[in-house]
């Protein structure tokens, strides 16, 4: 258990050294600042236009909003790509010929996922608090409230995140994972009350942690009033943990056996296969 | 071609070829396969083979493409079940390797494009990172990380970011993060493909070295035949999922053919005479012209012309059912 501990510490290193790498990456950074424009922009254009049934702004809610859905985004289509993309290339095959290199692999990936979470999360509040008006920062509430839901979204997301990238069998499948959560946060109130879907969708988009990190995250940044137009007129903390809390437990239960799947298929054969698959699309 | 002259023949290479006899005590096998099947519903990978390697040997596996190499190898790895059969890796049983067992191994994977964005120095530290729990009284690990990147023949690019490494760099990478943890046993799967001439040069040297000083068993699969000979001390042939041959290139080459060429020259001209006992011609040729004997040569088959041979023999049927007629396989 002692060289799981010091594998699990290794693999915290190799979680900074990828974080760093991402962040002198101009390719990366280009990635993350564009797409964070992006929002941001289409987020300045509704500033002006309502929250329907009450006089607050649009674009503010959805910034709120999107902090969770950040969460829920990086910890799921993120980690599960980059688990597709490198068992593909080897990188987990090398992991694996090493001893706990995959405990050390798997840590890694964790700590360089939740701190391009905590980076995004910090740019996105550091953009709204300067151009848009009306977050309720000004009391500890605020913060502590952000401070649990999002650790408490990564660690329902994470492992459900891991979970997908073994399963998906290559990294371009992987690829549909983004639409589907695009999908999915189109159902879950990230963009526009959930209240004004119809009933059946609003169930559906309550099964997943999306809603529930989007509702978190609009209840730590947003005024109490706001809360009228959510499910039940109420920010719903309980349910929150309660649901987030369901997710992890789902995930950390499965995740060690589908890793273990996954890491017990790897060879090099399994890997030269892939490689030459990809390259056959390639050419 | 294999030249046997005589500095070869003196080589401890050569001295200590012959496959492991019977009485090799259990502290001294590295690999012990008896038996080894595997089976893909209903066909056949492999069928049966058996083998051992002694500690310190060089080991090739030769064959062709489809014959079970890969499969072998990713067995005694500890990366793939087996179907039948008993296989113990030094001491231990793969299916059931530890994280201990794990850290005695090096395995040498063909990058692609892994940890592209690492740094050469900073992947290899890292990386070696995990073997230091590991270290034994006279095998500290891992192996420091500049000397090993000296070694490799990196030094001028351990700053680089892998993905700006050339196919053979990337090689040399691959290679470096097999040993890193100081193995006790190696595998290598066509660890020189894609090298250039001078690298390949450079890696034999290494793997020598990785050999005689850090006591290494070595596992290499190949195409290269002429590496199979230059590197190895013994040599396994699989085809059709069978052993096939299994013995020094020299005790191949000899059994395959009793007939040897000799080269001579004198008085300015050359000679080609074939002969079955050359030690008995050459011998005889000094006692008739003496010294104006000159740039004398003995040729036995190459190993290309054995391994070309006993494949053929092997696909047209003649051999199965009877991997050890022709070569009676290592006995254990």
């Amino acid at each position: 258990m002692n060289a799981q501990l010091a594998a699990a510490r290794r693999g915290a290193r190799r979680g900074w050294i990828e974080l760093r790498q991402m962040l002198t990456n101009p390719p990366d950074i280009a990635l993350i600042t564009i797409s964070a424009a992006v929002f941001t922009g289409a987020m300045l254009f509704l500033r002006t236009s309502r929250v329907p049934g009450t006089g607050f702004s649009l674009g503010t809610t959805e910034l709120a909003s999107v902090l969770g859905m950040n969460i829920g985004f990086n910890g799921l289509a993120s980690l599960a790509g980059v688990l597709a993309v490198e068992r593909e290339d080897g990188t987990l095959l090398r992991a694996k010929a090493i001893p706990h290199g995959m405990t050390g692999y798997l840590v890694g990936k964790i700590v360089t996922t939740s701190g391009v979470v905590l980076i995004s999360v910090a740019g996105t509040l550091i953009c709204g608090l300067c151009l848009f008006h009306g977050l309720a920062v000004g009391h500890v509430g605020a913060w502590l409230t952000l401070i649990w839901v999002l650790l408490l979204g990564l660690a329902a997301t994470l492992p459900i995140g891991a979970i997908l990238g073994a399963l998906f069998p290559s990294a371009r499948s992987a690829g549909l994972l983004t639409l589907v959560i695009g999908g999915l946060a189109a159902i879950s109130g990230i963009f526009y009350p959930i209240t004004h879907l119809p009933q059946w969708l609003q169930w559906i988009g309550q099964v997943f942690p999306l809603y529930w990190l989007g509702l978190g995250t609009r209840s730590a940044l947003l005024p109490a009033s706001l809360a009228s137009v959510e499910i039940g007129h109420s920010w719903r903390h309980l349910a929150t943990f309660g649901v987030l809390a369901g997710w992890t437990a789902v995930g950390l239960m499965l995740a060690p056996v589908v890793l273990r799947r996954m890491a017990r298929r790897e060879s090099g054969s399994t890997v030269a296969a892939r490689r030459e698959k990809a390259l056959l699309r390639a050419g | 071609m294999s030249v046997l002259n005589l500095s070869a023949v003196l080589s401890s290479r050569a001295l200590w070829a012959a496959g492991p006899s019977p009485g090799v005590p259990a502290a001294e096998v590295a690999i012990d396969v008896r038996d080894l099947r595997i089976r893909y519903g209903r066909t056949d990978v492999l069928h049966g083979i058996s083998f051992t390697a002694r500690r310190g040997e060089v080991l090739a596996v030769l064959g062709p493409n489809g014959a079970g190499k890969t499969t072998t190898i990713e067995i005694l790895e500890g990366f793939r079940m087996r179907s039948a059969g008993q296989v113990s890796v030094l001491g231990v049983d793969p299916a059931h390797g530890g994280e201990a067992w794990r850290a005695r191994l090096g395995v040498v994977l063909q990058s692609w494009r892994d940890h592209a964005k690492w740094q050469v120095r900073e992947l290899l530290a890292h990386l070696g990172s995990y073997y230091a729990p590991y270290s034994e009284p006279g095998r500290r690990r891992p192996w420091d990380v500049d000397e090993l990147i000296a070694a490799v023949g990196l030094t001028e690019h351990a700053r680089k970011r892998v993905r700006r490494l050339s196919g053979g760099q990337r090689r040399r990478l691959d290679v470096a993060i097999g040993i890193v943890g100081r193995p006790e046993l190696l595998f290598l799967d066509e660890p020189t493909a894609g090298f250039d001439p001078e690298a390949r040069r450079d890696f034999h040297d290494l793997v020598h070295r990785l050999a005689d000083q850090e006591e290494a068993t070595i596992v290499l699969t190949t195409h290269d035949l002429d590496e199979a000979e230059r590197l190895a001390d013994r040599i396994l042939i699989l085809a059709g999922g069978q052993i096939i041959a299994d013995g020094s290139a020299d005790e191949l080459s000899r059994r395959m053919s009793t007939q040897a060429e000799v080269r001579w020259s004198r008085d300015g001209q050359r000679f080609v005479h074939p002969a079955d006992d050359p030690t008995r011609f050459v011998r005889d040729l000094f006692r008739q012209y003496g010294e104006s004997i000159e740039d004398l040569e003995v040729r036995r088959a190459s190993l290309e012309d054995t391994y070309m041979a006993l494949v053929r023999q092997s696909e047209s049927g003649a051999d199965r059912g009877a991997p050890g007629r022709l070569f009676p396989v290592a006995a254990r």
